[in-house]
């Protein structure tokens, strides 16, 4: 039981995470075609990304195995259920990642075009299809005892699921547009931190709409209700979110980063602590959700699991957080001059 | 079509389609790692050049392998939910080691590699590199201890309507595990020689930037050399392995229908499945294929009549498979001999460059039908012995994987094409003369 509710919260943390870091890049792939309007912008925009965003998408993957790993059943029902959603994310994934790859290799205005829609499409699907989809997870999904599923694609499209992703593409804006300020000086500097100030009061908007519709839509508060003191998340996550704007004012964009990554993580957790024990549940029958408690693995391999987590998160942290340390700077002419530049 | 028909072409085309660039990723990675090394080392701007120009090529490569590796990840779950459900308590624990144990520092360090020239030393960069190319084969090794598992299930009991972990020991450390490894790592430093070799055959037969390719090739030789040596004697030790852990397969990739002792190998053969015989076998040597797999001229090599008929794997498909592969591992070996005594005067061999050069698929070709081997070698189980590929499928609907299935082909066939073209484009220009 212990063992369970733990590896929820390591679950719940690494989705969190996963959001926290590809989330300025998914945000930041998404301002491109509004951000950067020359050549030297857009590549500008491609490199202070450049150096992170794959080990940033790893995240994605490790959420995915440790679900798989901890709780295949979960990981089973999840993403036949979501088929559609998921596939269409994976594609999404697929062509935005070769986009850094490949724009740079043809020196074509036509050939760069065509990878600017790909890492724009790339990056705006796979932030709303996030959003959309645990928007769903918070309100249930049509499954019954089988897992399996009585939907479509089409079902997840419902007015609660479209506000959450939303909810996450203006996360990941504000994010994305921070990120290039931190990385970036001159005309495009003032125009990331002009366009995250622009875009925050619409976050705000949607984030209380999104709160207050999370009370009708879903049961999350449940667990709120029933324990006051977890309204602290929720507070902390709303102070994160006005600091962001105070650090904006005052142009100071690495603090307003780390706000805005303290909004990001918050907001993931809001949805985890309320969703808890549950981590896909039935719309059909509360009977048939799949919970920490139900769709676990051996105490066995949740032990060993735990093992690995705990040994190798924090050595993939410090080199993470080194590699975030040698990329902190501005992009520079000579970082574009690179023949490996993207 | 079925769910279950197209969710096994849909998983073919994806784990073909990425293991097109793995193998040049576990290879390549360490020959670069070689160059940069030697140009920390000596200083000459040469090693240095070589590490740009492949590198480039290695990086379109790396590209295509990474996007196209994260949708596998995920398809255990999409398409193959009861699969999961089923095995998740040992099979997706290795997956999401290989994750956080490996796959975090390769991706992370390969940014680190491209954009880091001059933010590090020399050295430290160079060090870079090699930890990228640990990380790939590490990550490697994971995924193929996964492998191993559906291959030889070990280490665990069935429970709750499950497999669940209970030697975690007896899953990391099976030999078919370590077999597996060496075979599929072999073959790609093998692949990654050749690609290395074929590029560089192609400008020491137009008389270009011959110092450069000399030494590329030189390189690539004899890490091709060795690991080509070294795939002979493993991979009959691999065969061996299959022999004794699923005989099934054996039989099936050799064509063999009555079980027997002092079994001979027919150098050639045509299955008639539905008559249980061969239509054709020719070329007999006697009791080599018991010598082969039992290691003794009487040992007893079961054949196909020996399984139910709804137990066995395909014959033709994974005959064909096995004997080009065997063929095409001993014309490795052989060619690389040949290049070892040529090393010095290979600018003056135009003969073997362009054997060399119309080489490069061949490695390809060989990897895959491995691969095919060892799949659909391996049906109609897809855990051997304890759960069919048919129980496995997801409760999803067809169109859903009709049209996923068309996209993969699409998309992966644009994404091929791309970073083909690319590839070519790069080798052919040569190294950046500035």
């Amino acid at each position: 039981m212990v063992l369970q509710n733990v590896w929820f919260f390591l679950w719940g943390l690494l989705w969190a995470v996963y959001f926290l870091t590809d989330g300025f890049d998914l945000g930041l792939g998404t301002l491109l075609p509004f951000i950067a309007k020359t050549e030297e912008e857009k590549r500008i925009v491609y490199n202070a990304m450049g150096p992170l965003w794959d080990g940033n998408e790893v995240w994605l993957l490790t959420a995915g195995g440790v679900t798989f790993a901890a709780f295949p059943l979960v990981y089973a029902v999840m993403f036949s259920s979501l088929y559609s959603a998921l596939m269409l994310i994976l594609f999404a994934l697929i062509v935005r990642g070769v986009s850094f790859e490949f724009r740079g290799k043809v020196d074509s205005p036509g050939w760069k075009r065509i990878w600017d829609t790909t890492l724009f499409l790339g990056s705006l699907l796979p932030a709303i299809l996030f959003g959309a989809a645990f928007a769903n997870i918070f309100r249930g999904i049509p499954i019954d005892q089988q897992g399996v599923y009585h939907g479509t694609l089409f079902t997840l499209l419902n007015p609660y699921g479209l506000l959450g992703g939303v909810l996450f593409l203006l996360l990941f804006l504000v994010h994305g547009a921070i990120w290039l300020a931190v990385r970036s000086e001159g005309v495009i500097h003032e125009r990331a931190g002009a366009a995250a100030r622009k875009l925050w009061p619409v976050l705000l908007v949607v984030a209380v709409v999104f709160l207050i519709a999370t009370k009708f839509a879903t049961n999350l508060y449940a667990n709120y209700l029933a324990h006051p003191t977890l309204f602290a998340v929720i507070l902390l996550t709303v102070a994160a979110l006005l600091g962001t704007r105070v650090f904006l004012a005052k142009e100071q964009y690495w603090k307003a980063w780390f706000s805005s990554a303290v909004t990001i993580v918050g907001a993931t957790f809001f949805g985890v602590i309320g969703l808890f024990p549950n981590m896909f549940p039935s719309s059909l029958n509360p009977a048939y959700s799949l919970t920490a408690h139900n769709a676990s693995s051996s105490p066995l391999t949740l032990k060993i699991m735990l093992i690995v987590v705990l040994m190798f998160v924090p050595v993939v942290l410090i080199y993470q957080i080194w590699a975030y340390h040698l990329f902190k700077g501005k992009v520079t002419e000579e970082d574009l001059a690179y023949e490996e530049a993207y | 079509m079925d769910v279950l028909f197209l969710s096994r072409l849909q998983f073919a085309a994806a784990t073909m389609f990425h293991f097109l660039f793995v193998p040049l990723t576990l290879g390549l990675s360490i020959l670069v790692a070689v160059m940069e090394t030697k140009y920390v080392r000596t200083g000459d701007e040469v090693y240095l050049k070589m590490t740009k120009f492949w590198g480039k090529l290695f990086l379109i490569n790396f590209a295509v392998g990474i996007v196209t590796g994260i949708t596998l990840e995920f398809q255990f779950g999409t398409n193959w939910s009861r699969y999961s459900a089923f095995v998740g308590d040992v099979f997706g624990s290795l997956l999401a080691i290989e994750a956080t144990a490996a796959f975090f520092l390769e991706s992370t360090l390969i940014g680190v590699w491209i954009f880091g020239w001059k933010r590090l030393s020399r050295k430290a960069h160079a060090t870079v590199m090699w930890f990228v190319a640990g990380a790939s084969n590490l990550s490697a090794l994971w995924i193929l201890i996964a492998n191993s598992w559906m291959q030889h299930p070990v280490g665990y009991v069935v429970r709750n309507g499950r497999a669940e972990l209970n030697d975690f020991a007896a899953v990391v450390f099976q030999s078919w595990a370590l077999l597996e490894f060496s075979h599929v790592v072999s073959a790609a430093f093998i692949l990654s020689a050749f690609f290395v070799m074929g590029i560089s055959a192609y400008h020491l037969l137009r008389k270009q930037h011959v110092e450069f390719f000399t030494k590329s090739f030189r390189i690539a030789l004899v890490f091709g050399l060795v690991f080509s040596i070294f795939e002979v004697v493993e991979g009959h030790l691999h065969g061996a392995e299959v022999a004794e852990k699923q005989p099934a397969k054996l039989a099936a990739m050799e064509s063999r229908w009555d079980t027997t002792t002092h079994a001979p190998k027919y150098l050639f053969a045509i299955p008639d499945e539905k008559n249980e015989r061969n239509a054709i076998e020719i070329l007999p040597i006697p009791g080599a294929l018991s010598l082969l797999a039992t290691h003794s001229l009487s040992g007893e090599v079961k054949g196909l009549k020996d399984f139910p008929r709804d137990e066995r794997p395909p014959v033709l498909i994974n005959y064909a498979a096995f004997n080009t592969m065997v063929a095409l591992g001993f014309y490795f070996a052989l060619v690389t001999i040949i290049g070892w005594f040529k090393r010095n005067r290979l600018a003056d061999s135009p003969g073997y460059l362009k054997l060399m050069l119309f080489s490069i698929p061949l490695p390809y070709l060989a990897i895959e039908l491995g691969w095919v081997l060892a799949e659909v070698g391996r049906q109609p189980w897809i855990v051997y012995g304890v759960m069919r590929t048919s129980d496995a499928v997801s409760p999803i609907a067809t169109v859903q994987v009709f049209t996923t299935f068309v996209a993969f082909i699409l998309v992966y066939g644009l994404l091929g094409a791309v970073g083909y073209y690319l590839i070519f484009k790069n080798a052919r220009r040569g190294p950046v003369t500035a």
